[in-house]
């Protein structure tokens, strides 16, 4: 074990810095993600959610700080390695293959677990089934539309077999019906073993899936809690509605 | 991968196999070997350039290796030809996997991997041009011993059939990666390095595993082009003539396919022979056409020949 001994957490953030030259993006972030749990990671634009994302999976390196999967440090480890340790992530930025099937796009992802095609392809076809995305497997990922884009990315990383899935803003940019239609999907994800931590704008989602959520602000996580908690808190009003918020909304609840 | 996979390779290698049989202009089947060479050298090129994403402006330097190799060590050492030839080969591969680690280790990328891949190519051509072992700049002659134990044939539709036989090789094991665990991961590379790493694509491994592949399938091509021209100087060796032509081929004829190279080797040189024969020697009218076929080909990308068509046909 590492540092101040055992450690429940599955995914467990200790103390978390990253610095780009003068900006600080992610300051002492300290946060965990019990197994088998859907945990959000909220905050407002700029907070430093995809940079601890990015952290996590391995494509930054941070300036201080661990990170500990299941008791195992794995700071700095690159992202390839931690693919192949069951952690996958989803992009805020879609990217797909452009040039490639969906059914290909899939089986990228499915080619870590498997050494033949063949195999690689039913697990694409059998991922693509449980996010919806059966009818386009032979779709050129290009000519999907957001909210097919956005169920490619999971798909990928699903068919890595994870233990843990990183969603970054996955329901980001589409409309309602369409959030409606990937709850579920989520939903489906960790009810069959796959623990979920998501960086999440759409507070509807958020409360609908998360066990827990942190709230990152200028790079700090400012409070912890089951959603209703969280959002209650002064603090996280405050972040994202300005200093006094908190205490303008209580006035105007009581005049 | 399927018999019916195969098909069109079978078919593709039976037909240009006839050709011994059914002409002995040697005007056509200097052709058909010059092509072959190519072709091959082109695929090796396609294997990383197409499948990979990583555009070489240097696989002289891989096709210089083998050729050199198989020539220096027939000529100076007394080896047989055909062991003499492998190892030409093992040599390209690993020159390229110490360019692809040079290179690829510190992340270049696009125009910067093509400059250096050029820099070492000139760099081996100087080498070559003032070592001795090379023979300098007078070159490295292959003693004539036309015996089939030597590598060298007769006939030059014999030639022709060894040729044909490389590149039906090299197209199968094109074949083969495309519908490999690392050929997915290649085009995942090429597609979008971020997102293959999050998918567990070890990337740095992909690219010199596919450059080590690559490299020897074109210095396959530079031993075969000492064998059958039994001459080389480092001009030829290493020059840029080569490098043009082994990524000039697959984008003409569709990068990143399995017959690309080989349809680009046949239309580029088709090409260059009409030319000559139309407008008579003068010098370099074979480069004109190339260059404007390049124009024509980064102005209206058809993706590959195969596809201009389908779209002709259904507008």
């Amino acid at each position: 074990m590492t540092g101040t001994g055992p450690d429940p957490a599955f995914l467990a953030v200790r103390g978390v810095t990253k610095r780009f030259g003068g900006l600080v993006a992610v300051n002492d972030a300290t946060l965990d993600v019990a197994e088998g749990s859907i945990t959000g990671l909220i905050g407002p634009n700029g907070a430093g959610k995809t940079t601890l994302f990015a952290v996590v999976a391995g494509f930054e390196k941070p300036t201080a700080g661990l990170v500990l999967l299941e008791g195992e440090d794995i700071t700095g480890r690159r992202p390839h390695e931690l693919a192949r340790m069951g952690l996958a992530r989803t992009f805020q930025i879609v990217q797909p293959f452009a040039g490639l099937t969906v059914r290909e796009n899939i089986a990228v992802g499915a080619f870590l677990r498997e050494a033949k095609r063949p195999a690689a392809l039913a697990v694409a076809e059998e991922v693509a089934m449980r996010v919806g995305l059966a009818d386009q497997l032979d779709k050129p990922a290009a000519a999907l539309t957001v909210a097919g884009r956005k169920r490619l990315e999971v798909a990928r990383a699903l068919a890595t077999r994870p233990k843990l899935l990183l969603l970054d803003e996955v329901l980001a940019g589409l409309n309602p019906s369409e959030v409606r239609d990937i709850v579920p999907v989520v939903r489906a994800i960790r009810d069959s073993g796959v623990t979920v931590l998501m960086i999440e704008h759409v507070m509807q989602a958020v409360m609908n899936l998360c066990d827990r959520v942190h709230v990152l602000a200028q790079g700090r996580i400012i409070a912890s809690g089951t959603p209703a908690e969280v959002v209650a808190a002064p603090e996280v009003v405050e972040a994202y509605l300005g200093h006094g918020a908190a205490a303008r909304l209580k006035g105007g609840a009581h005049a | 991968m399927t018999a019916r996979d195969l098909l069109p390779i079978l078919a593709f290698a039976a037909v240009v196999a006839l050709a011994p049989l059914l002409v002995s202009s040697n005007v056509v089947l200097n052709f058909l070997v010059f092509t072959m060479i190519i072709a091959l050298a082109a695929q090796g090129w396609n294997l990383l350039g197409g499948y990979g994403g990583q555009y070489s402006f240097g696989h002289a330097a891989f096709f210089g290796t083998g050729a050199y190799l198989t020539a220096i060590l027939q000529v100076r050492y007394g080896m047989n030809a055909y062991p003499a030839f492998a190892a030409g080969i093992g040599l390209a591969a690993l020159v390229g996997l110490a360019i692809g680690f040079l290179a690829f280790r510190s992340g270049l990328r696009g125009s910067y991997f093509a400059l250096v891949t050029l820099a070492f190519a000139e760099v081996f051509r100087v080498l070559a041009n003032a070592s001795e072992v090379t023979g300098g700049a007078a070159g490295i002659l292959i003693r004539l011993r036309a015996d089939p134990a030597n590598f060298q044939f007769a006939e030059r539709g014999t030639f022709l059939w060894v040729a044909l036989a490389l590149v039906t090789l090299a197209l199968v094991a094109t074949l083969m990666l495309e519908r490999s665990r690392l050929g997915a991961q290649l085009v995942a590379v090429r597609e979008n390095e971020a997102a293959a790493q999050a998918l567990g694509v070890d990337v740095l491994s992909v690219k010199l595993r596919t450059i080590a592949l690559s490299a020897g399938m074109t210095g396959a091509a530079g031993g075969l082009y000492a064998q059958y021209f039994l001459y080389l100087d480092a001009n030829i060796a290493y020059g840029t003539w080569i490098s043009v032509e082994a990524l000039l081929a697959p984008i003409v004829g569709g990068a990143g396919t399995v017959f690309g190279p080989v349809l680009g080797a046949v239309i580029l040189h088709g090409l260059a022979e009409a030319t000559k024969s139309i407008a008579g020697s003068i010098p370099g009218i074979d480069l004109v056409v190339f260059g404007i076929v390049l124009i024509l080909v980064v102005r209206y990308p058809p993706r590959d020949l195969p596809g201009l068509l389908r779209r002709r046909r259904r507008p």
